[in-house]
C-alpha cells in the first residue's frame, strides 16, 4: 500500500505529516511512501532527506495522491485535495469531527475512510499516538516564547550593576498538557509562575513543575471524563473571577489554555482584567481557535488593547514546525503500527481495538463519529472523602486536663509528701529529696538524647547502674558475718561485669558511628 | 573522711549526669562515655578507701573476675546481639540488688529502732522485690531474644489474676515483714517473697511477645535503676539514689518513646499478648496483586533513581544484611544519588538498634534519619527499599481507622515513586495484620533472603553502574 504525504496548503501551516525519520519506520511496516515535492521544506526537511530515507518525491499533489491507499495529513483536506484522494483510501489528519460534520459527509460520500487523530482515546496504551498532547506540549512552549518575544522585560530576576531586574510573573490558566508545558518553560526561563485549574487533581503536577497552585475557597471537582475539565457552577466561576481580578493587577503575562470538549472556550480573562493589567503585559490565548478565553482575543491576530498585547495565534505548533512535525509524524507512525499488525503494508481498521475504533470517524461510507465513550479514564476517580478518619484523628488528640484535676493531683501529692515528712526520719527525708530531684534531672537529660543513640544510652545506663557495687563494697568484709561477706562478694562480682561490660560495649558502639 | 567520700560521690554523680548528657549528640557521645568511666572510678575508689583494709583482696578478686567476664562479653558480642547483651546486663543489676538487699538484711551492724527501722525494712523489701523481678524478667527477655525461649507470648489462663495474686501476696508478706526484727520467721518470709518476685518476673515477661521487646528492655532498664535507688535508700547512700533515679527515669522515657512509636499504652504492652484482646484482624480484605520484581529490575530501578530511601527493620538484623546495605549505599552515593535511611522508633528489638547496626556497617550517621525527619520527604523520593520491615510501613495505620494498628505512626513509604520490599514471604508482621502496601500499584516485592538479594543486586549494579560512575 502506498502512503501519500501531500504538502499542507492551509495558510500558515508549516508542519508536515511525515519526516525522513518516520518514513523509515513506515517502510519497515511494509508501506511505500510518496512525498509531494517541498512538503517538508517549511519544517526544514529537504526532499533529498526524504529520498534518502526511501521515499519517492513527486512533483505536485495530483501525482502524489495518485494510487495512494493511505493519506497522512496535518490539517483537514480542502475540497480540491479531497477530490484528488482516490476512492477507498484512508485519510489520517486533524479532522475536527465535532465541528466538521460537512467534511465527514463528503468523506463518507467518497467512501474515504477517515481517522481523526484528535479522536484517539486518551488512555494509557494510546499515549504514544496522542498527537493532541504532543501538539499541546509544543503550543504551551511556544506560547511562552511568543509572550517573551512581545514582553519588554526579562523573565528572570537579576541584580546587576545597572539595577535590580524583577522577575516576570506568569499566570497559567488551565494545567493540561499545554498549561504544564507553559509552566515548565516559563519556570525554566526564570519567571515566577502561578497556575490555576478547576481540577484539584492536577495540583501535584503543577507544584512538581515549580509553580504555585492557586485555589478558590469553593470545593468542586472539575474533572470530566477522559482527563478533560467539565463546566463549573456559577458560584465557582464567580470565585474564580474574583481570584483572576486580583491576579490581573499583579501578573505580567497570562497564558490561558482552558478548553471544554465540544463547546466554545469559556471566557475567563475578561476585558476589565486586561484593562487592569500593567502597560506592556502580554496575554497568550491558546483557546483562540475555539473562540478564546480572553474577551479581546482575535483569532490568528496579535492585538494591543490598553497597552496589553493579546496574542490569539491559533496554530502555535506550526510556529515550531520542525519539532511539531517530528512529534506528529512519530505519533502517526505509532498509530499505523497498530493499524498494521501484520507489518505487511496493509491496514486493518479493526473496530475491536478501542483505540482504532475511537479514532475512526468514517468507515466504508458510514460516519462512525462520535465513538462510544472510552472505558477507562486516564485519572483514577477521586475517592469520596470519608468523615471517619477525621473522627479518629480528633479522638487521638490528648484530652486537655481540666485545671481542677491538675489541682487535685498536686493537692494529693503535696499531702502525701507532708505526711511522709511527718512520719519519716530526717535522714530519709533528705535522701528522698535527692531522689526526687535526680528523677527530674534524669528526665530532662534523657529527653535530649538523640534517638540514634538510644542503644548506647541503654548500655551506658547499664554500666552506670553497676554503681550498686558501692552497696556491695560497703558490706564486704566489714560485717563479721561470712554469709553477708559472701553475698557482697558475689554482688561486687556481678556489678563489675556490668561496669566493665557496659562501658566497654558502649565504647565499641560509639566508635563505630562516623559521619 | 566521710565528708571527703561524700564529695567524691557528688563528683561522680555529676560525672554520670554529664555522661548521659553527652549522648545528646554523636559528637559528644564518646566524651560522655568517658565521663561515665571517670565517675565510676572515683566512686569505687572513694568507697574502697572507706572500707576495712582487710577486705581489699576480696574486692580485688571479685572485681578482677567480674572485669574479665564483662570485657569478654562486651568484646565478643555481635551488634545484632545487642538486645540480648543489654538484657543480660540488666539481670546482673537485678541480681546485685537482690544480693545487697539480703546482705543489708542480714548485716549484724545495723540496729535501728522505731520509724528508722520501718523505713529501713521497707527499703530492703522493695529493693529485693524490684531486683528479683528485674533479674528473672531480664533473663527471660534474654532467652527470648537469644532464641532459647519461644518469642511467642506465654498465655496462662487467668494470667492477670496470677500477677495480681502474686503482688497481693508480696504486699501481705511485706506488711508482716516490715515491723519485725531479724529472726528465722522473717528470713523465711523474705525468702518466700523473693521467690514470688522471681516467679513474677518470669511470668510478666514471658507473656510479652518478641516484637514488644524494645519496650520490655527499656522497662527492665528502668527497673534496674529503681532497684539501685532502693538499695541506695537502704544504705543511706546518695550516690546510689541519684544514679538509680537517673537510670530509672532513662528507662521510663525509653519505654514511653517505644510505646508511642507503636501507639499502644504502656499498660497494654506490659500486660502482654498483642491482638489477643479483641483487636480485629483484617483478613483477605485487600484486593489486588502483589507483583514480584527481579534482581535485574531492581538494579535498573536503582540506576534510574536519583533519590533513594532505605527503610530497615528487624528483618535486616535477622538476615545480617547490614553490610550488604552499606555496600549498596556506598555504591549509590558514589554515583551521586541521594541515599538516606528512615528509622522507625520501634524498628528492631532495642531502641536505636538499627542505628547501631548501620553504624557497625559503616553507614555515616548523618544520612540515618528518624521517622519524623524523613516522613515528609517520601513524595519527592524516587525509590524506597524496605528491608525486613512490615508493620512500621503499613498504610492501614494511617488509612484504615478500624485496623488494629490504626494510629500507629508509620513511615509513609507508599508515597514515593516506587517501593521495593525485600521480604522472605508474604507473611504478615508481628501485629498479625495484612499489609496493603504490598498490593499498591507502585510496590514491588523482592522475595528471598535480604542479604543474598542485596548482594545479587549489587553484582548487577557493578556491571551496569560502573560506566555511570566513571562519567560522573
Amino acid at each position: 500500500m502506498i502512503i501519500a504525504i501531500p504538502r499542507e496548503t492551509a495558510p500558515g501551516e508549516a508542519r508536515v505529516a511525515a519526516t525522513p525519520q518516520s518514513v523509515k519506520r513506515l517502510r519497515e511496516l511494509g508501506f511505500s511512501v510518496v512525498v509531494e515535492k517541498g512538503a517538508g521544506t517549511r519544517a526544514s526537511f529537504t526532499d533529498e532527506a526524504y529520498i534518502e530515507a526511501g521515499a519517492e518525491v513527486r512533483g505536485d499533489i495530483k501525482q502524489c495522491l495518485e494510487g495512494a491507499g493511505l493519506v497522512l495529513k496535518v490539517q483537514a483536506p480542502t475540497d480540491e485535495e479531497l477530490a484528488l484522494i482516490p476512492e477507498g483510501a484512508t485519510l489520517v489528519a486533524f479532522l475536527k469531527p465535532a465541528q466538521n460534520a460537512e467534511l465527514l459527509q463528503k468523506l463518507a460520500d467518497k467512501k474515504i475512510n477517515a481517522l481523526a487523530v484528535e479522536s484517539i482515546p486518551r488512555i494509557s496504551r494510546a499515549q504514544k499516538m496522542d498527537a493532541l498532547s504532543s501538539m499541546a506540549n509544543i503550543a504551551g512552549y511556544r506560547a511562552v516564547i511568543e509572550a517573551a518575544h512581545n514582553f519588554g522585560r526579562f523573565f528572570t530576576g537579576q541584580i546587576t550593576a545597572a539595577g535590580r531586574i524583577p522577575p516576570a510573573k506568569v499566570l497559567v490558566i488551565g494545567a493540561g498538557v499545554a498549561g504544564l508545558s507553559a509552566i515548565g518553560t516559563a519556570k525554566s526561563m526564570g519567571a515566577v509562575v502561578r497556575a490555576f485549574d478547576t481540577r484539584a487533581e492536577v495540583r501535584e503536577q503543577v507544584e512538581s513543575m515549580g509553580a504555585e497552585f492557586l485555589t478558590v475557597d469553593i470545593e468542586e471537582e472539575g474533572s470530566g471524563t477522559g482527563g478533560y475539565a467539565k463546566e463549573m457552577s456559577k458560584e465557582f466561576i464567580e470565585a474564580e473571577m474574583a481570584l483572576f481580578r486580583e491576579q490581573a493587577k499583579e501578573v505580567d503575562i497570562v497564558i490561558t489554555t482552558a478548553l471544554i470538549p465540544g463547546k466554545p472556550a469559556p471566557k475567563l480573562w475578561l476585558a476589565d482584567m486586561v484593562d487592569s493589567m500593567a502597560e506592556g503585559s502580554v496575554v497568550v490565548d491558546l483557546a483562540a481557535e475555539m473562540g478564546g478565553n480572553c474577551d479581546y482575543t482575535v483569532a490568528d491576530e496579535k492585538v494591543v488593547k490598553n497597552g496589553v498585547t493579546i496574542i490569539g495565534y491559533t496554530n502555535l505548533p506550526s510556529r515550531a514546525a520542525t519539532q511539531s512535525s517530528s512529534l506528529y509524524a512519530t505519533n502517526l507512525a505509532h498509530l499505523l503500527s497498530d493499524l498494521t499488525p501484520e507489518k505487511n503494508g496493509e491496514i486493518n481498521i479493526n473496530f475491536d481495538d478501542e483505540v482504532i475504533r475511537g479514532a475512526t470517524v468514517v468507515k466504508s461510507g458510514e460516519i462512525t463519529w462520535p465513538p462510544p465513550p472510552p472505558k477507562i479514564t486516564a485519572q483514577p476517580k477521586p475517592v469520596e472523602k470519608k468523615p471517619e478518619p477525621q473522627v479518629a484523628v480528633e479522638a487521638e488528640k490528648p484530652k486537655k486536663k481540666s485545671p481542677l484535676s491538675i489541682l487535685a493531683f498536686w493537692a494529693v501529692a503535696g499531702a502525701l509528701l507532708l505526711w511522709l515528712g511527718r512520719v519519716a526520719p530526717a535522714e530519709f527525708v533528705s535522701h528522698f529529696t535527692v531522689f526526687v530531684l535526680s528523677i527530674f534531672v534524669g528526665w530532662q537529660v534523657i529527653w535530649n538524647v538523640t534517638h540514634a543513640l538510644h542503644t548506647p544510652l541503654m548500655s551506658v545506663t547499664n554500666a552506670i547502674s553497676g554503681i550498686v557495687i558501692v552497696g556491695a563494697l560497703l558490706q564486704v568484709g566489714a560485717t563479721g558475718s561470712w554469709l553477708v561477706t559472701l553475698l557482697a562478694f558475689v554482688g561486687v562480682l556481678v556489678a563489675s561485669i556490668n561496669i566493665f561490660g557496659g562501658f566497654f560495649v558502649t565504647y565499641r558502639m560509639l566508635k563505630m558511628f562516623r559521619r | 573522711m566521710n565528708g571527703m567520700i561524700s564529695m567524691a560521690y557528688l563528683f561522680s554523680a555529676v560525672m554520670f549526669i554529664l555522661s548521659l548528657g553527652g549522648l545528646s549528640s554523636h559528637e559528644t557521645a564518646r566524651r560522655g562515655n568517658l565521663y561515665g568511666m571517670v565517675g565510676m572510678i572515683v566512686a569505687i575508689g572513694a568507697t574502697v578507701a572507706g572500707i576495712a583494709a582487710g577486705a581489699y583482696w576480696l574486692v580485688a578478686i571479685a572485681m578482677a573476675v567480674g572485669a574479665v567476664i564483662g570485657l569478654t562479653l562486651a568484646k565478643r558480642v555481635a551488634m545484632t546481639q545487642m538486645p540480648q547483651m543489654v538484657a543480660l546486663l540488666h539481670s546482673f543489676v537485678g541480681l546485685a540488688a537482690v544480693l545487697i538487699g539480703w546482705g543489708g538484711f542480714l548485716d549484724p551492724r545495723v540496729s535501728l529502732t522505731g520509724a528508722a527501722h520501718l523505713v529501713h525494712n521497707t527499703e530492703i523489701y522493695l529493693g529485693i522485690f524490684i531486683g528479683a523481678i528485674t533479674l528473672t524478667g531480664s533473663l527471660v527477655a534474654f532467652g527470648k531474644l537469644q532464641g532459647l525461649i519461644s518469642g511467642k507470648p506465654l498465655m496462662l489462663p487467668a494470667r492477670h489474676w496470677l500477677n495480681l495474686a502474686a503482688i497481693l501476696a508480696c504486699v501481705v508478706l511485706g506488711a508482716l515483714f516490715i515491723p519485725s526484727d531479724l529472726n528465722p520467721g522473717t528470713v523465711i518470709n523474705l525468702l518466700i517473697m523473693t521467690s514470688i518476685a522471681l516467679l513474677l518476673g518470669i511470668h510478666l515477661i514471658a507473656a510479652i511477645g518478641g516484637a514488644d521487646m524494645p519496650v520490655v528492655i527499656s522497662m527492665l532498664n528502668s527497673y534496674s535503676g529503681w532497684a539501685a535507688a532502693a538499695t541506695g535508700f537502704m544504705l543511706s547512700n546518695d550516690l546510689l539514689i541519684v544514679v538509680g533515679a537517673l537510670v530509672g527515669s532513662s528507662g521510663a522515657i525509653l519505654s514511653y518513646i517505644m510505646c508511642r512509636g507503636m501507639n499502644r499504652s504502656f499498660i497494654s504492652v506490659i500486660l502482654g499478648g498483642f491482638g489477643s484482646d479483641g483487636g480485629e484482624v483484617a483478613e483477605g480484605e485487600i484486593e489486588g496483586e502483589a507483583v514480584a520484581t527481579s534482581y535485574d529490575e531492581l538494579a535498573a530501578d536503582l540506576e534510574s533513581a536519583r533519590s533513594v530511601i532505605i527503610v530497615p527493620g528487624f528483618g535486616m538484623a535477622v538476615a545480617h544484611a547490614q553490610q550488604a546495605v552499606s555496600d549498596l549505599t556506598d555504591r549509590l552515593r558514589k554515583q551521586g544519588k541521594t541515599v538516606r535511611f528512615g528509622i522507625h522508633p520501634v524498628a528492631g528489638r532495642l531502641p536505636g538498634h538499627m542505628n547501631v547496626l548501620l553504624a557497625e556497617a559503616n553507614v555515616p550517621y548523618d544520612i540515618v534519619l528518624e521517622m519524623e525527619e524523613i516522613n515528609d520527604d517520601f513524595p519527592d523520593t524516587d525509590l524506597v527499599l524496605v528491608i525486613g520491615a512490615n508493620d512500621t510501613v503499613n498504610p492501614d495505620a494511617v488509612e484504615k481507622p478500624g485496623s488494629p494498628i490504626a494510629g500507629m505512626p508509620v513511615l509513609e513509604v507508599w508515597k514515593a515513586g516506587k517501593v521495593v520490599i525485600l521480604k522472605r514471604s508474604m507473611a504478615s508482621g508481628y501485629a498479625g495484620v495484612a499489609n496493603p502496601l504490598f498490593y499498591k500499584e507502585n510496590a514491588r516485592m523482592l522475595f528471598g533472603d535480604a542479604k543474598e538479594s542485596l548482594q545479587a543486586v549489587l553484582a548487577k549494579l557493578s556491571k551496569a553502574g560502573q560506566p555511570v560512575a566513571a562519567e560522573a
